[in-house]
């Protein structure tokens, strides 16, 4: 009995994700592309998009919601990445450039937002969304205008006989900036599995020598690892990653893999110390801790810092890997927030409730329909067009979801004063 | 040294505006013993509390007269950080907890034991992981000390409401360098084996020298475990009393004892009203937040003035409320010997209810609309009165000369009758609720907290409408109000509710002992049943 409504309390908080797998399937047949295909584009997408889907976890976790104005941290970023496009640093060091530029003025812009969110206590999600649409105005007129007029950038950039920057850069070729981290260590996708493999393996015998798994547990890890391994051995899988046949094969950027790894570790550090724990304590109820002495409003403001901070990071990340290197200079970060919210949402996050794990599985989710949606829409439909609608309409439609979802699970906590009364006997 | 008084509050007055709450109240706790603080609704004890924590409430509306001593000294507290820090706690009547956090993360919350480490030297003591090993070693010593075996590592959201009692005493407690701990209704939502526990923790907690404040309304619960006892009323000071030199009934007389003047004058019904029962009420359960009936009995006559009186949070309020719809409510209500159905509004004006809800502002009044408007609104929306022709326009030459009607009879002072009600004052507010009421023609009338916020005058104009009502219109009325003196003014017989249940049904006669043991739920003892 007990285990029979854990199953369905589980179904019921995933349904969406559920729902999503169901889709994700259904779409991958009907789009009937090679298996390939899928899986390059999906592992390519995951790389690009997950570290910024990782930034929204602190937001959430500290009661603040969809953190939509991380499309401001990514603002940061692109400023990063002109400037050292402008001063012509290439390769790691540009990276590295641009994320330093990215640094203090994701910081700053993360402390105004904060301030600001503090002011609209119970609409974050909706004030960081309109907010991210007010900051690309003023985006816009730094572009368009300020740079170039007042501050100087080199012709590289800049439109030549007028003001702002050019509507597209190149990222690729002499500006070196493209592939600049995916590049660094490309690994076949077979040997980073079996290294996972590995690794969780060995993981799971270290916990248990060290007394903190129980012998059930150990058993899941190696039996996992061994899982891993032993469907690589299948040589329909096998053929899948390694490109035989004529087809691309799939290797890893181990560095970004990396980076997207340290993420998921700071993500998990932060909450076992005393900062984590005000993020919690703050997301779950203001009163009680403003009681207890935490300020409560300091601590909101540094959970949107790190957010946008991150964020910014993450757009370097995506700007450096997407498409052909083409940096579209006035719009790359214009649905960063709104694709990055619904692919956590999908993953069976919440408006109060999100994990590392639940940023991946929906980041592969929510992309993996968007690779499928054209194709598949062309075949059911005859019309690819179709498939751009769908997109939108997934997109907004699982935030709305999420939203009504929290909604009405709040009315229903509120209005009761503590009474169950369907257990009240009638006479 | 130590002083006789590990706390003195002394000539304590607090002025909100024009209005004393507290006037020249002095307390004075010693090391060790438990301390019982009573007194009805707006006696003073919160204020009295927000003094003694140094709540922004105060700060930021004046400050208060008179001086605060800890251990002989003279201390300012000026917020509830700063209070906490010079070792007083509270133990809250709402929770203070976090539900999603295990009992060790409560009882240690923004007191974590941390470990320092490379990154939290340079950036700070935020960064320093949590020692959850000595976090939930001094969190299972709290809870021992208090008596609970439970896990420290259970979420807070899975326990009984009883166990977080326990766990708020123990986050207090291990809490170093407490000296005072404030029990604010500790008992209200615990079992009556879970309540003889936590007197005996205090008890204990007592003994190891810690000195304690114990807010409650319960009577027999002081007459157990206090050492001294202050009475409050009206914000004054009535009485200090030894546990041994009093008894529960000379506590409840001071508790409630205003003399014999009366708000208004009212001559006594001259025949005995009748004994038809207007509406009757069975097992009523309202969950309304705060205001929570838990099986209400009761029968009114018609055309009787029934008051219900009791402390705040008692369930009173509860009571108009399930009936009218308001709150989710289960229970069997007959009204004029039919059937009425529950959280149904609609149903229950058009069986001939009406309500004036305590929420004035909030459920009574669209405050941007005008008088008019307000007063005709809920016929309109019920009985389709004042709409005329086949597109059911408003009736605007009808609506006006009803407004005036009702403005002169109930002398609303207004400019007009299309000022907007927002802009009046409570006392007229008031008045245009009533007369909202009086429109749907009730005949029953719910009336709750008709003169809470407003003056003297407007009280009594309030007061003698309701009676000319039941007098003249036979209309049957209950009141609700947190003012007994007010209740024994004008009702006929007033029911005391005391924890969601009907405690007594008194004469308004009736002596202020009898009043305050009804009030302190001091009958209900031994007989609960939910």
């Amino acid at each position: 009995m007990n285990k029979q409504s854990k199953v369905i309390n589980h179904i019921k908080s995933y349904a969406v994700t559920y729902l999503f797998i169901a889709l994700s399937v259904f779409f991958i047949i009907v789009s009937r592309l090679d298996l390939n295909y899928v899986a390059s584009q999906l592992l390519l997408r995951l790389n690009r998009n997950a570290f910024i889907v990782l930034a929204l976890i602190i937001p959430i976790v500290a009661g603040m919601g969809i953190n939509f104005a991380i499309t401001i941290g990514a603002m940061a970023a692109q400023i990063g990445l002109l400037l050292t496009i402008s001063w012509g640093v290439t390769g790691v060091q540009g990276i590295l450039l641009a994320g330093a530029i990215t640094l203090p003025l994701a910081a700053l812009f993360g402390f105004l937002i904060g301030k600001l969110l503090n002011r609209m206590k119970g609409q974050e999600t909706i004030g960081s969304l309109i907010l991210g649409y007010f900051a690309n105005g003023a985006y816009q007129l730094l572009f368009l205008f300020i740079f170039g007029t007042f501050i100087p950038l080199s012709d590289k950039v800049t439109i030549v006989g007028a003001s702002g920057v050019q509507n597209t850069l190149n990222l690729t070729g002499s500006v070196g900036l493209y592939k600049a981290l995916d590049g660094i260590l490309l690994v076949p996708f077979s040997i980073v599995a079996y290294v996972i493999a590995g690794l969780i393996a060995v993981y799971g015998i270290i916990q248990y020598t060290r007394k903190s798994f129980t012998a059930q547990k150990l058993a899941f890890c190696l039996v996992g690892a061994a899982l891993i391994a032993g469907i690589l051995q299948i040589p329909a899988v096998a053929n899948l990653f390694s490109g035989a046949g004529g087809r691309q094969m799939i290797r890893v950027p181990v560095v970004t893999w990396l980076l997207i790894g340290c993420l998921c570790l700071f993500n998990m550090l932060i909450m076992r110390t005393r900062l984590g724990q005000k993020f919690r304590a703050v997301g779950q109820s203001q009163t009680v801790a403003n009681a207890a002495g935490i300020n409560v409003d300091r601590t909101r403001v540094i959970a949107i810092m790190i957010s946008t901070v991150l964020a910014g990071w993450g757009q370097i990340v995506f700007m450096q890997s997407d498409g052909i290197g083409t940096f579209q200079t006035y719009a790359a970060h214009e649905q960063v927030g709104l694709y990055a919210g619904a692919a956590i949402l999908v993953g069976g996050a919440s408006i109060d409730r999100a994990t590392n794990l639940q940023a991946l599985v929906g980041t592969f989710l929510f992309h993996s329909l968007f690779i499928t949606a054209q194709s598949a829409a062309s075949n059911l439909f005859g019309d690819s067009a179709v498939g751009e609608y769908f997109r939108a309409f997934l997109s907004y439609g699982v935030i709305a979801i999420a939203l009504v979802i929290y909604a009405w699970r709040g009315a229903k906590k509120h209005k009761s004063g503590g009474v169950d009364l369907t257990k009240v006997e009638k006479n | 040294m130590s002083a006789e008084y590990i706390l003195e509050m002394n000539g304590i007055t607090k002025e909100y505006g024009s209005n004393a709450v507290l006037k020249d109240v002095t307390l004075r706790i010693r090391p060790g013993e438990i301390h019982a603080l009573l007194g009805e609704n707006g006696a003073g004890k919160s204020t009295l509390m927000n003094v003694l924590f140094g709540m922004p409430v105060i700060h930021s509306t004046g400050g208060f007269k008179g001086e605060v001593l800890l251990n002989g000294e003279r201390v300012r507290i000026m917020s509830p950080m700063d209070a906490m820090e010079k070792g007083i706690g509270m133990v809250h009547q709402e929770f203070m907890l976090i539900p999603g956090f295990s009992i060790t993360d409560n009882i240690k919350l923004n007191r974590e034991i941390t470990k320092p480490w490379a990154v939290s030297k340079v950036l700070g003591k935020d960064l320093e992981f949590l020692n959850v090993q000595a976090m939930s070693r001094d969190a299972r010593k709290a809870l021992d000390d208090v008596g609970m075996g439970i896990d420290e590592f259970a979420l807070v959201s899975g326990l009984p409401v009883g166990h977080m009692q326990f766990i708020e005493i123990a986050r207090e407690i291990d809490k170093t360098g407490i000296k005072l701990l404030v029990f604010d209704e500790p008992t209200a939502v615990l079992t009556e084996s879970e309540a003889a526990q936590l007197l005996s923790v205090m008890k204990n907690i007592a003994a190891s020298g810690i000195a304690i404040i114990f807010i409650t309304h319960r009577l027999d619960e002081v007459m157990e475990a206090a050492d001294n006892i202050t009475i409050l009323r009206d914000g004054r000071l009535v009485s200090t009393l030894k546990k041994t030199e009093t008894t529960a009934e000379q506590l409840a007389a001071l508790m409630i004892g205003r003399g014999e003047e009366s708000v208004i004058q009212v001559d006594k019904r001259k025949e005995a009203p009748s004994e038809k029962i207007a509406m009757s009420i069975r097992n009523l359960w309202v969950d309304m937040p705060g205001e929570v009936c838990r099986g209400i009995n009761l029968d009114v006559h018609e055309g009787e003035i029934l008051g219900i009186g009791g402390l705040a949070g008692q369930g009173k309020i509860g009571i108009p409320n399930g009936i009218m719809g308001l709150y989710d409510a289960v229970g069997d209500v007959e009204l004029f010997g039919k059937k009425l159905p529950l959280n149904d509004t609609t149903s229950a004006l058009q069986a001939g209810l009406a309500f004036v809800s305590e929420d004035r502002r909030g459920v009574g009044l669209l405050l941007d609309q005008s008088i008019e408007d307000n007063i005709v609104f809920s016929a309109m929306q019920v009985h389709r009165d004042f709409l005329k022709g086949p597109l059911h326009l408003k009736d605007t030459k009808k609506i006006r000369k009803t407004a005036e009607d009702m403005i002169q009879k109930l002398d609303i002072r207004c400019t007009s009758p299309a000022q907007a009600t927002g802009t009046l004052s409570g006392g007229n507010q008031q008045k245009v609720c009533v007369a909202r009421a009086l429109m749907l023609n009730p005949k029953f009338l719910f009336v709750s907290e008709p003169t809470r916020g407003i003056d003297i005058g407007a009280k009594q104009l309030v007061l003698e409408t309701l009676v000319r009502l039941g007098r003249e219109q036979h209309m049957t009325i209950i009141m609700v109000s947190s003012e007994l003196q007010e209740l024994r003014s004008i009702c006929d017989r007033i029911a005391i509710i005391s924890e969601g249940k009907v405690a007594a049904i008194l004469q308004p006669d009736d002596s202020d002992t009898a009043f305050g043991l009804a009030m302190s739920g001091a009958q209900l003892k031994g007989g609960e049943t939910a």
